[in-house]
């Protein structure tokens, strides 16, 4: 997958988990949780449909990687280039 | 057969977690001793009647389109849809002790203006009392436990209304006599005041449903008169689960609805003196009666009331068999149903001892059931409108009847006083779900199964 790619699926993961917000202006560098509603529980959701959906497990003491859409994209892409 | 993880109980808390756990892939079974899924909140025919066991009301009910509050939380994470519970909006419901009466529905500005209307003096301090219960993190699974008697008193000065604040929280989930921690009091007087009540048309069926379906949807597996008799442990864990019927499962972790100390009974390294005192002692007696017309047509339109005819307020296991003094009338009917229920019902819950109950023998303890209906009907009917003339049908729970069809010690609905908020227990592998870890309620029983599902079992890699 390319950048471009890995990011259009977190939209489409964070779409999926909370279906009524508005994730068109959402800005790369800023917190994800700061821009839309999407509580802990939410986050939580990203990093399983991760798992779900391309086996790629992500430890808990990394899940502050996945703040931003940036940091997340920078984050996945080794792990996500060969899919 | 192995899992990546063994549920005890198919009741809500049990069945929410098994989704979580089966939506994200893990191989997941839910043991139920019962032949029927629910527990404490469950239903039963009789008569040729339906009837509910547990749920008056669901508390937490806000509209469609909130956000931010457990119950679209829930719906999100067990991947469901506002319109899957087909919740129906409460009437209107009141609090009622002698001289005063409070009335709430699902507006919280009307409750506020009720109190400020009906204790005028109180204003101030109600405010005050407000702002210290939004500023709480009630969430928080390792504040210390304080009194919720000593808050409340502290800010509000008469304690008339104090206690019709907490007669309704109390009675809808508080597994401590007399007080209440303050965590526990701030869930219950979002869930009931902020949020409110509302009630699928066909009553606990159509939740239990809808989470056995998403469950077995999810791929998991639900094991039906399926009893644990014992865990087996070595090296602070548990190492394997015999059944009832002689099978012997194993799995990684192990969630536990069935209550703390009735989880621990099960240890094959038991200490009954180190667990013994844990146990709850509050258990409820209902009357459930059906009425030939419904009770609209007697002009009673409330949806609950929560009753106290006493100058105190006493929450705590009586001295007698049933304390008729305060209690909760419910009438399922009385919801915005599109429409109306097929016949007439009446719910009837008082506080009620266990022990006296369960010592009765079998022809005593029938009668006791018969005088302690009448001597309850006559108390609610100063409440009501008076239906005795309507009622074709009765039937009545006890302690003794919880205890053995739910297994909880004491037939304690709301569990052990001492709550097991972050769900674990000394043993690396078991952990504490529903009821005893702590989010009580409906809505807070399923979601004590999300989140003990997620912080133990799907947190970790």
């Amino acid at each position: 997958m390319t950048k471009e790619q890995i990011k259009d699926t977190i939209l489409k993961i964070i779409a999926q988990i909370i279906p009524d917000e508005d994730l068109s202006n959402l800005k790369g560098d800023i917190p994800i949780r700061e821009q839309v509603e999407l509580d802990s529980m939410d986050f939580l959701d990203i990093i399983m449909e991760l798992r779900k959906r391309y086996g790629i497990e992500v430890p808990e003491d990394d899940y502050i990687h996945l703040a931003t859409l940036d940091s997340s994209v920078a984050y996945l892409e080794p792990r996500m280039k060969e899919l | 057969m192995d899992y990546d993880v063994l549920i005890i109980g198919a009741g809500m808390s049990g069945l929410a977690a098994g989704i979580r756990l089966a939506y994200y892939g893990k191989r997941v079974c839910i043991v139920e001793k019962h032949y029927r899924v629910g527990g404490l909140n469950s239903f039963y025919n009789l008569g040729g009647h339906k009837l509910d066991v547990g749920l008056h009301a669901m508390t937490n009910y806000v509209p469609k389109g909130v956000k931010l509050a457990p119950l679209p939380k829930l719906l999100r994470q067990l991947k469901l849809k506002a319109e899957d519970f087909g919740l129906c909006p409460q009437q209107m419901s009141v609090i009622k002790f002698p001289d005063k009466t409070l009335r709430f529905n699902n507006d919280f500005d009307f409750f506020v203006q009720e109190v400020i209307d009906n204790f005028p003096r109180q204003a101030d301090n109600f405010q005050k009392l407000l702002k210290t219960i939004f500023e709480y993190d009630e969430l928080n699974l390792h504040a210390k436990p304080i009194s919720a008697r000593e808050v409340v008193s502290s800010i509000i000065s008469d304690p008339l209304l104090s206690n019709m604040i907490f007669c309704p929280l109390m009675f809808y989930g508080n597994a401590q006599e007399n007080d209440m921690e303050f965590g526990q009091f701030v869930i219950m007087f979002k869930s009931i005041f902020c949020e409110g009540f509302a009630r699928p048309r066909a009553g606990v069926r159509r939740i239990l449903d809808v989470l056995v379906k998403k469950y077995k949807a999810c791929g998991g597996e639900l094991k039906m008169r399926c009893a644990v008799k014992s865990l087996k442990c070595a090296n602070s864990k548990v190492e394997s689960i015999l059944l009832e019927n002689g099978e012997v499962l194993t799995a990684d972790r192990i969630l536990s609805s069935a209550g703390y100390v009735e989880t621990m009974k099960l240890l094959t390294d038991y200490d009954f003196s180190k667990f013994n005192s844990h146990a709850g002692r509050l258990s409820f007696v209902e009357f459930i009666l059906v009425l030939s017309k419904e009770p609209a047509e007697m002009g009673y339109e409330t949806t609950i009331v929560f009753y106290n005819n006493s100058d105190r307020f006493d929450y705590r296991r009586p001295d007698g068999l049933v304390d008729v003094s305060s209690g909760v009338i419910c009438c399922p009917n009385n919801f915005q149903f599109e429409s109306p229920l097929p016949e007439g019902m009446i719910r009837i819950t008082n506080l009620a001892n266990f022990d006296l109950w369960n010592r009765l023998g079998e022809e005593e303890y029938k009668a006791q059931k018969a005088a302690w209906l009448e001597t309850t009907l006559k108390e609610v009917v100063k409440f009501v409108p008076d239906f005795r003339d309507s009622i074709v049908f009765t039937d009545i729970f006890t302690p003794k009847t919880i205890c053995r069809f739910t297994g909880r010690i004491n037939g304690a609905v709301y569990g052990t006083p001492n709550k097991t908020k972050t769900g674990k227990t000394h043993l690396d592998n078991l952990f504490i779900c529903g009821t005893d870890q702590g989010f009580l309620g409906i809505v807070g029983a399923m979601l004590s199964g999300i989140s003990m599902a997620n912080l133990h079992v799907l947190q970790k890699v």
